[in-house]
Parts: structure tokens; sequence; C-alpha cells
């Protein structure tokens, strides 16, 4: 019996072998395609940005840059040439729309979501997930009326009309994260610190506010990755040089007779770095103030 | 790891439960007072920014005769036809291989582990200058992709714009390249929330590979991808950025999707009132949607 189960594993063991080898050699294949598929239009940005000519590019068909030069990037940050002379402006206002839509919708989803979760309110699920209505009506869909409602607001070509759209499409999401994390705070702490007299406010300020901070650093990234990466309302909301964004000012490349598109790549790969700088440094403090494991038991 | 993934993989039994509510106690006068006070900044956002811009639209878009105009438009259906393909294909592809993806994320090794920095690097990357990079990537014999088609593999690349079907492939490429890794992140924090014991009880009852993934992934997962696929999907209809970017419409606008379509009316045809018509003609589809989407929150919540 045991010598008969003993072959069998004998026979049985090169094959599970075999099949671990073509596993990790799978696993390797699928890692070197995943890296491709995730850097070739990176690369693609570099390779335009490293050609060393002055204005107009021609696209030679090459797989790498036969003289690379960082003669574009130069340009873009000393703003040495027409369509770039605001550039530090341009990234200025960029900057501007996302920290704005990170704070904004921070604070109004954090406080949405406490007066829905916390406040013992009878149909506090519903008040939560309502929001979610909005994405019944895709942003893009809604440029057109609220480009003219801008207009009778008095916020038109003006910067926080592109934070109310963001702050506007970036909440419903928020509030829904953020309300699903509450569930892992304890009700009894909010019970506690109301027989301590604790008030609405300090039990947001003293105690939701620390606990949700994982789950306000996401939601915050989340804002901000929304507001970098949107480019049809700044398109269509912003039109003055000045007050301008860098993705409205990337899109003005495409209007001129001229064809540096070199400065145009060089833009766009600045452009990049914040955001994901960000979320990289984001990602580390979010992993390291999870809540989620002191809370259990 | 992201709390937004660690929210969305909060699964019955890994979490201790909140007790339900004691309704006996319901909020008194000044916590209701402070309840609402709370509530008003989002309800303001939501009157003054969806509320009204939506009602100012289905204003605009009043007139019966702009549907009239549309549905004997052949650019209206065929962006109509895209649309369904953009967002059927671009999104159930993307999810799909998310979940499969996150599952890889899981392998214990050290250089599975350091791609995974690398492959959120899409989500990260602005959409315009990406899906620009896209557009020149497959510009044609100059293009980085049809260069390297000729130069390594010797085969002409194809004229990657100027066929329907390969600019339509296209736009839902890039789509799936920029924002396959924010779901892939989010199913792997769900997968990371699945007790190890539940692995090992299915590996003990012989359930391995393919069959772990049906008989244990799937369901614990299930009300999750639907939630994503459905957000998704609403988030998707209205995307404007990637095909006016990456096709541009091309071939002579027959890869135009309702949003690019009606951006078309507005601004260069100067009919703001058919554009309007144009895009809000999908709410008959989107609001059903957004309906189930707010159930599917629910049931979750019950669950929880």
């Amino acid at each position: 019996m045991s010598l008969a189960r003993a072959a069998g594993v004998s026979a049985r063991r090169p094959r599970a072998r075999l099949r671990r080898a073509v596993v990790e050699i799978a696993s390797v294949v699928l890692v070197v395609a995943l890296l491709i598929w995730s850097l070739a239009p990176v690369y693609n940005m570099l390779l335009i940005a490293l050609d060393p000519d002055d204005g107009d590019i021609e696209f030679e068909g090459n797989l790498w840059p036969p003289e690379p030069s960082l003669h574009s990037f130069g340009t873009v940050v000393s703003q040495g040439y027409w369509l770039v002379e605001s550039f530090w402006r341009q990234l200025g206002n960029s900057f501007f729309i996302g920290l704005m839509t990170m704070i904004l919708t921070v604070l109004i989803g954090s406080l949405a979501s406490f007066a829905a979760g916390r406040m013992r309110l009878t149909r506090g699920g519903f008040l939560a997930s309502a929001p979610l209505l909005t994405y019944a009506v895709p942003a893009s869909f809604l440029v057109i009326p609220f480009s003219r409602l801008m207009v009778s607001y008095g916020l038109a070509n003006s910067l926080w009309a592109i934070v109310a759209a963001n702050v506007t499409f970036a909440t419903p999401y928020a509030i829904l994260i953020l309300r699903q994390y509450a569930r892992l705070i304890p009700i009894e702490l909010d019970e506690a610190a109301r027989i301590d007299g604790a008030s609405a406010v300090q039990m947001y300020r003293l105690l939701y506010l620390p606990l949700m901070a994982p789950a306000l650093a996401a939601v915050g990234t989340f804002a901000l990755l929304l507001a970098w990466n949107e480019y049809v309302y700044q398109y269509v909301l912003l039109s003055s040089t000045r007050n301008m964004t860098v993705a409205v000012a990337i899109a003005q490349f495409f209007n001129t007779d001229e064809a540096p598109w070199n400065y145009m790549m060089a833009i766009a790969l600045i452009y990049s770095i914040p955001p994901i700088v960000i979320f990289y440094a984001l990602r580390r403090y979010m992993a390291a103030g999870l809540t989620r494991g002191a809370l259990r038991g | 790891m992201s709390s937004v993934q660690e929210v969305f993989a909060a699964r019955p039994g890994t979490l201790n439960r909140p007790r339900r509510w004691s309704w006996r106690r319901r909020p008194r006068g000044s916590e209701l007072a402070w309840a609402v006070a709370f509530a008003v900044p989002y309800a303001w956002v939501f009157v003054a920014f969806v509320v009204y811009p939506v009602a100012y639209g289905l204003w605009m878009a009043r007139d019966p005769a702009l549907y009239r105009e549309l549905l004997t438009n052949p650019l209206y259906a065929r962006a109509v036809v895209n649309t369904a393909l953009f967002v059927g294909l671009g999104v159930n592809v993307k999810m799909f291989l998310a979940l499969l993806l996150s599952g890889f994320f899981m392998r214990r090794r050290w250089w599975i582990k350091a791609l995974l920095p690398v492959y959120m690097l899409p989500w990260a990357l602005p959409a315009i200058p990406a899906f620009v990079s896209f557009h020149w990537m497959l510009i044609g014999e100059q293009g980085l992709v049809d260069t390297f088609l000729s130069t390594v593999l010797g085969i002409p690349g194809p004229h990657w714009f100027g066929d329907r079907r390969l600019a339509l492939g296209a736009n839902i490429v890039a789509y799936i390249w920029k924002w396959m890794p924010f779901w892939t992140l989010t199913f792997f924090a769900a997968r990371t929330a699945i007790p190890q014991e539940i692995y090992e009880a299915a590996e003990v009852d012989g359930a391995s590979g393919i069959r772990r993934f049906t008989h244990v992934v799937l369901p614990l997962l299930g009300n999750l991808y639907l939630v994503c696929t459905l957000l998704s999907t609403l988030w998707t209809i209205g995307d404007f950025t990637t095909v006016s970017l990456v096709s541009e419409g091309a071939p002579a606008y027959s890869t135009d999707v309702l949003a690019t379509l009606g951006f078309q009316y507005a601004f260069e045809a100067a009919q703001p009132s058919l554009g309007v018509a144009a895009v809000l003609s999908a709410l008959p589809v989107l609001i059903p949607l957004a309906i189930v989407l707010m159930r599917a929150v629910q049931t979750r919540e019950v669950q929880l």
C-alpha cells in the first residue's frame, strides 16, 4: 500500500516539476510582455522628446534616437519658444486645479460620508449611494450646458470652474469609498465619545478624520489623478494663455502649422512627473496608515 | 496598497462586523442639525453642478425635431454603434484581464512584486500626453509600431487610422492600457483580503488553478466585480479623451463616439442644442445602469 503510494508520488514528481517550470517560464514571459506594454508609449514620448531639432520635426521611423539631446527639455524649462512661453505659469495652474480638487473632494466627501454613515440617520445608506446618480450623466456629456452655466455663475475662463467640475465628478466615488471604509471603524467608538460628551464636530475632527486617514489619502489621490487626467473641461472653459493649463497647452500644438513635437513631448513628460511622484509617495503613506489590522478583534 | 482597494476588498467574514445601528437612539435636535449641516456642502455641489446643468441640458435639447434630425443622420447611428463597441469591448476585456492579472500579482516572486509599480505607471501618467503618444506610435510608416514591424519582423505595418476596425481597435487598446492598472489594483487588494485559510481549505479539497478561480475567487469577488464594471461602464460611455486623441475620429469620422460627436456638433458645427441632444440620447441606457449600481452598492452594505 505504502509502496504503491510512494511509487505514485515519484511518478508524479517529474510531472509536477515540469509543470512548475512551465508556470515559471510563462510568468517571466508575462512580466516581460507587461513591461513592454506599460512602457512602450512612454518610450515613444521619450524618443520624440530627445530629438535635437528646432521647430519642425519629421518622423523618420527610428527605433531609438539617432542623436539624443536634451535640447527640447531645456527650451521648455527656459520658456524659449512661443508655444511654451507661459509654461511655468500653466504648470502652476495645473497644480492649483489638482490640489484644490484634492482638498475640496476630501473635505466635502468626508463631511457627507460622516453625515450619512455616522449620524444615525434613517436613510443613511440611501444618502451615501444617491450621489452615484451623478454618473448617470458622464462628465463630458455635461460640458456644453456646464460651460454656459459657468458664464452665469461668473466663472467663465476661471480655474475655479474646472475645480468645480472635477469636484462634482470625484466626490460621488469618494463618498462611496469613505462610506465603505467607515464600516471598519466600530460604532462603539462613536457611542463612547458621545457618552463622554463629544459634539458632532469633535467626533468628526478628533475621531473620524484621523481614523479615516488612509481612505482619505486614497480618495485624495484619486481626485488628484482625475484632475490631472481631465482634459475636455479645461479645453472648453479656459481660453486665455495665462489661465491655460498644461493639458490645454499641449493641445495648442495641434492648432499651429509648425511641428515642434519634441517640445510638446518634453512638456508632456515634465507634466507626467508630479502625479507619479504624489501617487507613489501617498501609496507608501496609505500602506503605512492602514488601520484595518488594528481594529480587528 | 491603497485603502480604496482595502475598502473594496472588505468581504463578509474578513473583518469584525460593526453592530447594526441601535435604532432606539435617533439623532436628537442639535445632532440632526449637524448632520444636515455636514451634508449641505455636497448637497450644494450636487444641485449647482449636477441637477442644474442636467436640467439646463434637457431644456436646451427639448425640441423633438433635434432627435428626428439625429435619427436620420448616419453619423449619429454610427457613433451609437461605435460607443457600444468601445464600451462593450473596452470595459469587459479590461475588467476581465484586470481580474486575471490581479491573481498574477499575488504570486510571491520579487520580480513580480517589482513589476507592480511599473505596471501602475499608465494610471499615474496623464491621459493627454499618453494618448497623443499612442496616436503617434500608430501614425503610419513613421510610427514606432510600424517601424518595429518593418525593421525587426520585416512585415509592412498597416495604416492604422485608415481602416475603421483598426482605428476602433487602437482606441480600445489605448483605453485598456490607461485604465486597467487602476482596476487591477482594486481586485488585487480584494484578493489579499481573502483569508489564506480559504485558499488552503480549497487546496485540501483539491481545488487549484482554474477550479480555485471559479469556485473560490469568483463567488467572493462577484459583487465587487459587478460594482466595478458598472462604475467603469458609466465612466466610459462619456469618455471623450481617448477617441478624440488616439484616432481623432479617423478615418472620416467613422470612429467617433457619442461624446466626440456631441462635442463636434456643439463647438465645430455651432449647433449646441444638437450636440446636447446627441449625448443626452444615451440617458435611457445610463439611468437604469446608475440605478442598478446604486442597488448593487446597497446590497454590498447589507452583506458587510
